[in-house]
């Protein structure tokens, strides 16, 4: 299994690049990812990441974008704005979840 | 492969495709009966969680699904669809003339209409909402609204009526899918 060394803390990624282990994400990790793929955390960002893990524990799967809308009250409108052109993904990389499956 | 470095290697960085060319889908939605217009409404949504600029052009019978009178009220009837069998993956045939009798679309329609529930598939109005929200654009047919005596007012909101030849222009450095 890969490492990368994120923010001064080696954790497991998958092939692509997804962090595989929960518990070695913490926020500078998040800002680390969202620097790699060119997006600067802002307040906004926050409450989606922290839905987006809190809902995986809780669920034991990354929420599809209309569970996020939905539940999170974040609108569809701004996940696009916050993660743009592929926010499920985006969202759930900084998250330290893995990529949603599901085609809605 | 090699000896692995023993340097740490930049990090493995998912490739969302932020730098690819401009990828653009335009479905032609020409049926409204429940099981013809969701495929094209799922891939529709599923283009844009990708990234990819989508359009959607509603004609013919596709206009109940943007149309504020029947969109939440499709049908589904199995008459002429050999490859219906009962849920849960049955080897039978649900027979032909069963489709016919009185009131079995409203039962088809019924058991359709939970299935997809169950799936957590949103119904069609919503799902239409969800596209647009995500920057899919819809489009009506203006022959067909001519037809069927439909302006603007009523059709969803943000659904312009244009004509085929506009389509056909909007499409043209795209990939036309006919559903």
């Amino acid at each position: 299994m890969p490492t990368a060394t994120l923010a001064g803390i080696e954790v497991h990624v998958n092939d692509e690049g997804f962090m595989t282990e929960y518990d070695e994400w913490n926020e500078e990790v998040a800002k680390a990812l969202a620097a790699n793929i060119g997006i600067e955390l802002t307040d906004a960002h926050w409450p989606v990441i922290t839905f987006l893990r809190d809902d995986f524990l809780a669920q034991g799967e990354t929420p599809m974008l209309r569970r996020v809308a939905s539940v999170s009250g974040v609108p569809t409108k701004h996940l696009f704005q916050l993660f743009p052109k592929k926010p499920a993904k985006k969202m759930s990389y900084i998250a330290g979840v893995p990529k949603p499956h599901g085609c809605i | 492969m090699t000896d692995t470095a023993t340097a740490p290697a930049a990090p493995i960085v998912p490739d969302f495709g932020d730098d690819d060319a401009e990828r653009k889908m335009c479905f032609i939605a020409s049926k409204g009966t429940l099981d013809m217009i969701y495929p094209s409404l799922i891939m529709a949504n599923a283009a844009l969680m990708e990234g990819v600029e989508t359009h959607i052009f509603f004609t013919f019978w596709g206009m109940d699904a943007i149309a504020k009178k029947h969109m939440d009220d499709l049908q589904f009837t199995w008459m002429g669809n050999t490859a219906m069998h009962p849920p849960g993956g049955s080897k039978v045939h649900m027979p032909q003339g069963m489709a016919g009798l009185p009131g079995m679309t409203h039962l088809a329609t019924r058991m359709m209409r939970k299935q997809i529930a169950d799936l957590e598939i949103p119904e069609v109005p919503e799902l239409l909402q969800m596209i647009q929200d995500a920057g899919g654009q819809l489009w009506a047919c203006k022959l067909s609204a001519d037809m069927m005596g439909y302006t603007e007012d009523d059709l969803m909101d943000d659904v312009p009526i244009i004509t085929a030849a506009d389509f056909i222009e909007l499409s043209a450095d795209g990939q036309v899918i006919f559903t």
